[in-house]
């Protein structure tokens, strides 16, 4: 063992890392995504992706989901210390592949190409709900809605037709069926 | 129409709802329009510190002796960074406290103005929860809010940051009785079922080997939940410990209870952690100086958990039974449905625990907190032998700072009621002795309040001495004055191959004088022979002293568990230094 000498005791074994999904429910007021972000930051969690937006406009509602990984015992710890801060409503926690929860990213690409190579782009982009948002003769925006890792690939195969520029969203979740998040 | 009222005198209505006696603080640019409401508001007094993070440990005390909430009022910029040691402190040792802020006019938010900081990002992670008030009819909600959130559940801090020009405008008060519908703390209404009290007794009935481990949840529960825990320590006949923040919920002379646990806690109590076979945690959080290295925690047990916070409970340990729970609520319950079916429980289960208590016998026949007295040289343990025998007959309130004298005052003197132990245990604040003990004679008038401080840790906030002058708060501060930074120096004696690097404060004011120039009185004990006259001349003088009590500079604070170790590895004393390994040295 290296001879440090730190005060506090040495980390014990490290779980398991998963991957999770968690969803908050908050009230829109002003600081409240420092609060979630300071939270996370503040105790070591990660934050690989976040979406918000307010959901009801009447009670002013968000809706954060958030993309996280840690151990089971962190991600507990995520859910419990996030009910614990006061604009927070409820708290929906999922394992990335769970059966009966849709996620979906969206992302932008702009490809520079004539006509011949963005009709490839088209092609390559087929399976993921394409729509052209703008065109000109040289350049095409291409909205697509997809999983992560499949928008990591396209945003890969699309390097080599021209891909300038991309936009990217964090993910959001709904459960599958008539049943809703509690 | 109802009245409109400016937002200062909102915040005085406001704190007079919530029957607030005293605030402390400091006044500044940002407040002045609250410092002037102060004159026609004669319910509320002021009492002025000298520093805002004065003002907040004196509220701290003032909370945790009082069991009310203290209320902090300081200024923009400076003042609200000044305050956040105080913040933090209480977020850490869950004591409930409500910040007013001031705040640069709204229109100036963000120019960086004079005396501008962001009071509620910085204040973000050490309160609870904060606001920015920028509507003066939103003022009286958020305050009263603001008292509900810092003590319901868990308790902790929260601060309400008030622009200058809010205090100013007109609006409407209201008193927010219970506002705050949701649950703070997650299930912290959750009802206690059936089931898991009868979980509860068949794991109490079940063991042979079982532990008491209760901590401050039970003081912050209130003093009811000290009654209903000694009466379940009774019925069960098991053996009990306590946490720094937990003690005098048990009596300390009880021969039930083996001492605090943890880095510096007894023999037995430590031994008994480790080797037992039910652990019942009420009101603890398994921090890291109680738990040492987590793999090796406790190994054999079946461990119950209760805490108010649901995020305490599998946090740093796993346990088969957790209730997330009131203390008092749950011990109120546990006695009842316990006494039901269980009669004469202790008894008829003593041969059951028999051997336990042989074993504890036996680790308490080390004697762990012994030491070699001498009597040329006043001994720190000895200094805080005397002061507890000197002063046990009387109802006194202890404060400490941090270091060495404060693990010798939680070792050698014994608590025998809640609320008369203050000390910075979570975020070890040195400094937080001498303001806290402020707060704590406001609290309690007449009662004798000594902060045990170290010379290093008090000159951190000395300039309290001041307040404490103005006020005619006769606090004792009793000094064990070793000239080094003593759990510093011990580390580096035991660590770092004796190289005692900036633990050494060379030149120190001469306490007596120090405290001649405060305008209260200035004691020296240098001998053994004349502390105890000294005590007693430092306990009849009704005014603040200042005692400088001459102790051995190189005494070390033992037993000790070289942090990452378990609990069955304890340093006992000085002629077992030697043993420390490599490894060990990792560890502390």
């Amino acid at each position: 063992m290296a001879k440090s000498k730190s005060a506090y005791s040495v980390p014990g074994k490290i779980g398991k890392i998963e991957r999770h999904i968690i969803v908050v429910w908050v009230d829109n007021e002003a600081g409240v995504l420092a609060r979630i972000a300071g939270l996370f930051s503040g105790r070591g969690y990660n934050i690989e992706s976040l979406a918000v937006a307010e959901v009801d406009k009447k009670k002013h509602i968000s809706r954060i989901t958030i993309v996280t990984e840690g151990t089971p015992q962190v991600i507990e710890q995520i859910n419990l210390q996030l009910k614990k801060l006061v604009p927070v409503h409820k708290v929906a926690d999922f394992k990335r592949g769970e059966k009966d929860i849709l996620f979906r990213e969206l992302a932008m690409f702009k490809i520079l190409g004539n006509t011949k190579k963005i009709e490839k782009v088209k092609k390559i982009c087929k399976k993921f709900n394409p729509v052209i948002l703008d065109k000109t003769k040289k350049s095409v925006v291409i909205q697509v809605t997809a999983l992560r890792a499949e928008i990591d690939k396209l945003a890969l195969d699309l390097k080599s037709l021209g891909l300038i520029s991309t936009s990217r969203t964090g993910a959001v979740a709904m459960t599958k069926g008539s049943k809703i998040f509690s | 129409m109802p009245k409109l009222l400016s937002g200062a005198e909102i915040v005085f209505k406001a704190l007079e709802d919530q029957k607030v006696e005293y605030i402390f603080g400091y006044p500044g640019g940002a407040v002045l329009p609250i410092y002037d409401e102060l004159k026609n508001h004669k319910s509320v007094k002021h009492i002025l510190a000298r520093h805002e993070q004065g003002a907040g440990h004196s509220a701290e005390g003032y909370a945790r002796s009082s069991g009310k909430p203290g209320v902090l009022l300081v200024t923009s910029g400076p003042g609200a960074t000044n305050a956040v040691t105080a913040l933090t402190d209480a977020y850490m040792d869950s004591v409930p406290l409500v910040c007013i802020s001031g705040q640069v006019p709204t229109h100036l938010i963000g120019t960086d103005a004079f005396q501008e900081c962001d009071t509620t990002g910085i204040t973000r992670p050490c309160t609870k929860h904060n606001w920015l008030v920028k509507d003066v009819n939103d003022l009286s909600r958020v305050l009263h809010l603001a008292f509900e959130v810092a003590t319901t559940g868990r308790p902790g801090p929260v601060l309400v940051d008030i622009p200058k020009d809010i205090q100013f405008k007109k609006g409407k008060y209201k008193f927010f009785k219970n506002s705050l519908k949701k649950k703070l703390n997650g299930k912290a209404t959750h009802k206690i079922s059936n089931t898991e009290l009868d979980k509860f007794i068949d794991l109490i009935k079940k063991s042979s080997k079982p532990i008491f481990y209760t901590g401050g949840g039970v003081i912050n529960s209130g003093p009811e939940a000290s009654k209903h825990l000694r009466e379940l320590v009774s019925l069960t006949g098991f053996p009990i410990t306590s946490t720094l923040q937990g003690l005098g919920a048990y009596p300390g002379d009880d021969p039930q209870f083996l001492g605090m646990l943890g880095m510096h806690g007894t023999y037995e109590a430590n031994n008994a952690m480790h080797d037992c076979d039910l652990m019942i945690n009420i009101g603890a959080r398994f921090d890291d100086r109680i738990t040492g290295k987590v793999d090796e925690f406790s190994p054999g047990s079946k461990k119950i958990h209760v805490d108010i916070d649901p995020s305490s409970i599998g946090k740093n340990i796993k346990v088969d039974l957790a209730i997330v729970s009131d203390v008092t609520e749950l011990l109120k319950s546990l006695i009842k449905r316990f006494k039901e079916k269980n009669k004469n429980f202790a008894s008829s289960n003593k041969q059951k625990t028999s051997k336990w208590w042989e074993q504890i016998g036996k680790w308490r026949e080390k004697k762990s907190l012994n030491f070699i007295n001498s009597d040329k040289i006043i001994k720190p343990q000895y200094a805080v032998q005397r002061l507890y025998e000197l002063t046990k007959n009387q109802d006194t309130f202890i404060t400490t700072e941090v270091g060495q004298h404060q693990m010798w005052a939680a070792q050698h003197y014994k608590f025998n009621k809640p609320n008369r132990w203050m000390t910075s245990g979570g975020l070890g604040t040195m400094g937080y002795g001498l303001p806290a003990a402020i707060g704590v004679q406001i609290a309690n008038p007449g009662k004798l309040v000594v902060d045990i401080a170290g010379e290093a840790s008090v000159l951190m906030t000395m300039q309290e001495m001041s307040t404490a002058v103005q006020y005619r708060l006769p606090i004792k501060i009793f000094i064990l004055n070793n000239e080094y930074m003593g759990m510093v120096r011990q580390w580096q004696e035991l660590l770092h191959e004796k190289n005692y690097s900036e633990s050494y404060t060379a030149a120190l004011p001469d306490f007596v004088k120090l405290a001649e120039s405060y305008g209260c009185v200035g004691i020296r004990a240098k001998t053994p022979g004349e502390l105890d006259e000294k005590i007693n001349e430092m306990i009849s003088i009704d005014r603040p002293v200042i005692f400088d009590c001459v102790v051995d500079k190189a005494e070390n604070c033992f037993p000790m568990i070289p942090s990452g170790k378990p609990h069955n590895q304890m340093i006992l004393g000085p002629e077992e230094e030697e043993e420390i390994s490599d490894e060990g040295k990792i560890l502390v």
